[in-house]
């Protein structure tokens, strides 16, 4: 292979790219060497296997790529802005919607979700860690790895380019030559089994890890939503990791699983995806429905209406969520009696949706609204996540389907669950929880600046594509002709996108603007929480609860303290607290699994087998591990729990 | 002022909605022009009278929960209740989504089922294979014996049976005016029933990513008077050049082609539905078909 061929040549946006790639890592080496970080850096983040820095790496990451995905999303709306533009050729539109499809969905919007379920889960269920903290840091690893390998494509060997969906034949190497798949196949696999480990970690966390007295029905409801997600990572993606594993075979050693000839079957490919895929939104979903739960149940000050009704619905939903995948190709051609089917599950899962609706309306009624940051998303996700849902319905009717499918209307109303549902409670995640994971409030008066300039654009760039679907345009089109007369809603849209980047902007200062001057969190309970994560100090503790609490009833911490007690800690209790040790190995694989993966992606199968055996070195290492983490003497504990005002 | 904001929020889709009602002429689903379109737009009016009917009721909710039970001044000392839920009103708002699911799911499965028929029993319906290749529609009339490309003409008040695949990507074939869409794969054959209810030209174009240049694989459905389909046919055997293989090989190669007319049909000696044509031959074409690959920047359009 050349040079030129291993580096993406010939697009001035590319070499763009590469220059800010490089100088971002030059001042990135810079600033960690001027600042003697280094050894900070090692033993503070790389090494860690703390469940809340786990979390904020996490986050960052997902920021991270929020910002990839969003500059690809600015992209393709400049190209469609006009009709007939020249902006973007065909191929590099084509490599754009696949990578912004793949980075929103796998590398923003599920870290970010695990991000913060990595925070906020043991501290709501009263625990010191997760389960398996060195299988976290595993797991983080393996998602890193996984993105930075994907985010390499599009300057080196050149990006996927086949859509997020992937589908064969067009996937396969006959009409996908280059690496670009390569890169799909193998990264997705290496960050997937991270997710699935995570999936794991916290099924067993939840389900063995509680305080004393919490019994199911008494788990706080982001938390109840994280166990059912974590039963749907553990079914859904190992049906990913078949089909990348046979995709990759069919994409490395010409196999012919999904190809044309020789009994392949590509419509076997767009099964398997989607049986994968559909839990999958729900695996973004359902936190998001646990983020705002405890959003609007705080800053109504009320108990979450309809507890037990909240629970049952989304046990139903995750149900339903893995008998509805054919509703992503209605148009194969399955036949009336199939296609009816799952037109009527999937609108089936409109009812316990429209439960959790309700019974978040009814949470608001009589309650006593506190417009902060985080309310205010949780709140505007209500009408505009309804508006994605009931769209959502007319989808799901199957003879209607065949006239939206593919269009600008699915294309509209997929954001406007994604980013209404999942984008909106990240967002109100991170306000919310942001005292917790780093002692500091962010600016609410920036934070609303965000929120109506994101929601604003969000609705300005997205409720136009309802009818340019009914006008007949497809999704991933990279341009059309003016007598089509779409240019006017295309012009708006464009608007509205660019409204959202300047809110993602404003959320970026924020982020600077708040820790120099942000409102420290003295209280370590800023918004007068019910949930016990309120009951620790911010930024939490490394070993989260001195002591562990003991827990009464649902919302723990709010009736600690209408019991007028509040979270006290009684010195007199206090034991030494086992905590596991830091640890290099997961980062060290996992930059072996970058290796690997890499040399997969470029058949160079020698850098592959090289890479594989450290993988295995570092699992055998790991068995002969007999480090079993370190004691905090009382003596630390109190010296740390009366610097942050939480001791007696 | 952050309550008038809200409220102004809140009504922001329903002004657009106004705002666009002015582009209505060019939404293509909405304007059916055959009786499987018109069942759609049914089906499709018919789910957005009840969505228009349950934002109705959130919106409302939500905008008089927020503006009642906002904090303002005099409410501060204000305690919400203490309430776990009311099982009566959780059986309500499961009752009427089943209810509203229930008003929808009958008719989209009778519609479902009546789309895989033809519209009218009476009428013979023509027969043309659709076949898509990377980046071009094919049709072939086998009754007729002709074959167009990037077109295709049907008389009006007929069914259409069009069976549909594939020399390459799966593809979609969609006729807003006249249809909703289905795929069109390789080795396989699928089923679209369409009819026109009178003369005219209709945008088809391919709704399913394939590549390079899927943005530009259009066609052009033109509905004609039974007597001017007719006398089309007869020109067309008469006049139109015959289609050789070597000829087909060429169209099929990855690239955009313009308007064709053939006086016989390529499924003499070829029907990709039956088998995966696309290999016969597989060592040979298949180092052809990368050749393709590398040469594909040196097709250009040609009308």
């Amino acid at each position: 292979m050349k040079w030129s061929e291993f580096f993406v040549t010939g697009e001035p946006l590319i070499y763009a790219a590469d220059v800010s790639i490089v100088l971002t890592m030059i001042g990135i080496v810079f600033v960690l060497t001027y600042f003697k970080k280094w050894k900070w850096l090692w033993n503070e983040w790389l090494t860690t296997v703390d469940h809340k820095k786990i979390g904020v790496m996490y986050i960052i990451s997902a920021v991270l790529m929020l910002f990839r995905g969003g500059v690809d999303a600015l992209l393709m709306r400049a190209q469609l802005t006009a009709p007939n533009m020249k902006f973007l050729d065909s191929q590099h539109y084509n490599e754009i919607f696949t990578t912004h499809g793949t980075i929103m969905i796998l590398f923003m919007a599920m870290p970010f979700i695990i991000g913060l379920m990595n925070i906020v889960v043991p501290l709501q269920i009263g625990a010191r860690d997760v389960a398996y903290p060195y299988l976290n840091a595993i797991s983080f690893w393996l998602f890193f790895v996984g993105a930075m390998l994907f985010n390499i494509a599009f300057v080196i060997g050149g990006s996927p380019d086949a859509g997020w969906t992937a589908y064969f034949p067009l996937a396969g190497n006959e009409f996908s030559p280059g690496v670009g798949n390569n890169y799909y196949a193998v990264a997705l696999q290496i960050s997937g089994i991270g997710t699935l480990m995570t999936g794991i970690n916290f099924l067993v966390t939840i389900l063995k890890m509680r305080a004393p007295g919490m019994t199911l029905m008494r788990m706080p409801m982001f938390t109840w939503t994280i166990l059912i997600t974590c039963v749907l990572i553990i079914f859904a993606f190992p049906v990913l990791t078949v089909a990348l594993a046979l995709m990759t075979f069919d994409r490395l050693f010409d196999t012919q699983f999904f190809t044309m000839a020789n009994g392949g079957m590509s419509m076997l490919w767009a099964n398997l995806f989607w049986i994968w895929g559909h839990p999958e939104v729900y695996i973004v979903i359902l936190p998001s429905f646990g983020i705002f739960s405890e959003v609007v149940s705080t800053f109504a000050r009320k108990r979450l209406f309809g507890y037990k009704a909240m629970v049952y619905s989304i046990v139903g939903i995750a149900f339903l969520s893995f008998i509805v995948w054919v509703h992503h190709f209605f148009t194969m051609g399955a036949g009336a009696a199939v296609n009816s089917f799952f037109s009527i599950t999937t609108m089936a899962i409109a009812v316990p949706t429209g439960v959790k609706i309700f019974n978040w309306l009814f949470t608001l009624r009589k309650g006593r609204i506190r417009f902060t940051t985080a309310m205010l998303w949780s709140l505007a996700f209500i009408p505009n996540f309804v508006i994605g849902g009931v769209t959502g319905v007319m989808l799901a009717m199957a003879a209607a389907d065949y006239q939206y499918h593919n269009s600008y209307f699915l294309i509209a109303h997929f954001h406007y669950v994604l980013i209404a549902g999942t984008v909106f409670a990240c967002f109100a995640g991170l306000h919310y929880w942001y005292p917790k994971m780093f002692g500091h409030i962010l600016n609410e008066r920036l934070g609303k600046w965000t929120f109506w300039l994101f929601m604003i654009g969000f609705n300005i760039c997205f409720f136009p594509m309802y009818f340019l679907g009914l006008m007949g345009m497809t999704r991933r089109m990279y341009t059309y002709s003016a007598g089509l007369g779409w240019t006017p809603l295309n012009v708006v849209a464009s608007v509205g996108a660019a409204l959202m980047g300047i809110g993602f902007i404003v959320l970026c200062y924020n982020i600077y603007y708040s820790a120099r001057y942000g409102e420290r969190d003295m209280t370590g309970d800023p918004w007068d929480g019910r949930t016990l994560e309120w009951a620790t100090s911010s930024p939490v503790a490394h070993y989260n609860f001195a002591v562990i609490p003991e827990v009464k009833d649902l919302d723990a911490y709010w009736e600690m303290k209408k019991s007028g007690k509040g979270f006290e800690i009684d010195e007199e209790k206090l034991k030494p607290i086992h905590m596991p040790s830091n640890s290099g190995r997961p980062f060290l694989i996992s930059i072996a699994f970058f290796f690997a993966g890499f040399g997969l992606v470029f058949k160079w199968f020698t850098l592959a087998i090289i890479a594989a055996v450290f993988i295995i070195l570092g699992l055998i290492l790991r068995s002969f591990d007999d480090d079993d983490g370190y004691y905090i003497s009382v003596d630390e504990i109190k010296r740390t729990e009366r610097l942050t005002g939480k001791g007696a | 002022m952050k309550q008038k904001m809200w409220k102004w929020a809140s009504l922001l889709p329903l002004s657009l909605l106004l705002l666009l009602s002015g582009c209505s002429e060019n939404m293509l689903v909405l304007q059916p022009k055959g009786p499987v379109a018109k069942t759609q737009y049914d089906l499709i009016m018919w789910s957005i009278g009840f969505m228009l009917l349950i934002i109705v009721v959130v919106f409302v909710l939500f905008t008089v929960v927020l503006v009642r039970y906002r904090e303002k001044p005099g409410r501060d000392n204000y305690e919400p209740p203490e309430e776990e839920g009311n099982t009566l009103l959780e059986i309500v708002w499961t009752a009427i989504p089943i209810l509203i699911v229930t008003a929808l799911a009958v008719p989209t499965v009778k519609a479902t089922f009546a789309l895989e028929k033809p519209s009218q029993k009476s009428v013979k319906p023509l027969t043309i294979h659709v076949t898509a290749a990377n980046w071009k529609w094919i049709f072939s009339y086998p009754e007729q014996n002709i074959e167009t490309v990037n077109y295709v003409n049907i008389p009006e008040d007929v069914p259409v049976k069009f069976k549909l695949t594939s020399v390459g990507p799966m593809s979609s074939f969609w006729v807003p005016q006249l249809g909703g869409q289905k795929y069109a794969m390789d080795g396989m054959e699928t089923e679209l029933f369409l009819e026109a209810d009178e003369p005219g030209s209709y945008m088809g174009r391919n709704a399913n990513f394939t590549g390079k240049d899927f943005t530009h694989m259009e066609f052009e459905v033109v509905a004609q008077t039974k007597d001017d389909f007719n006398k089309w046919v007869k020109e067309v055997q008469q006049t139109a050049p015959k289609l050789s293989k070597g000829k087909y090989e060429t169209i099929l190669k990855p690239g955009l082609v313009g308007r064709m007319t053939f006086s016989n049909t390529h499924l003499e000696w070829i029907d990709h539905a039956k088998q995966n044509s696309h290999h016969m031959g597989k060592t040979e074409e298949h180092s052809e078909n990368t050749k393709h690959h590398e040469g594909m920047d040196m097709e250009h359009h040609s009308h």
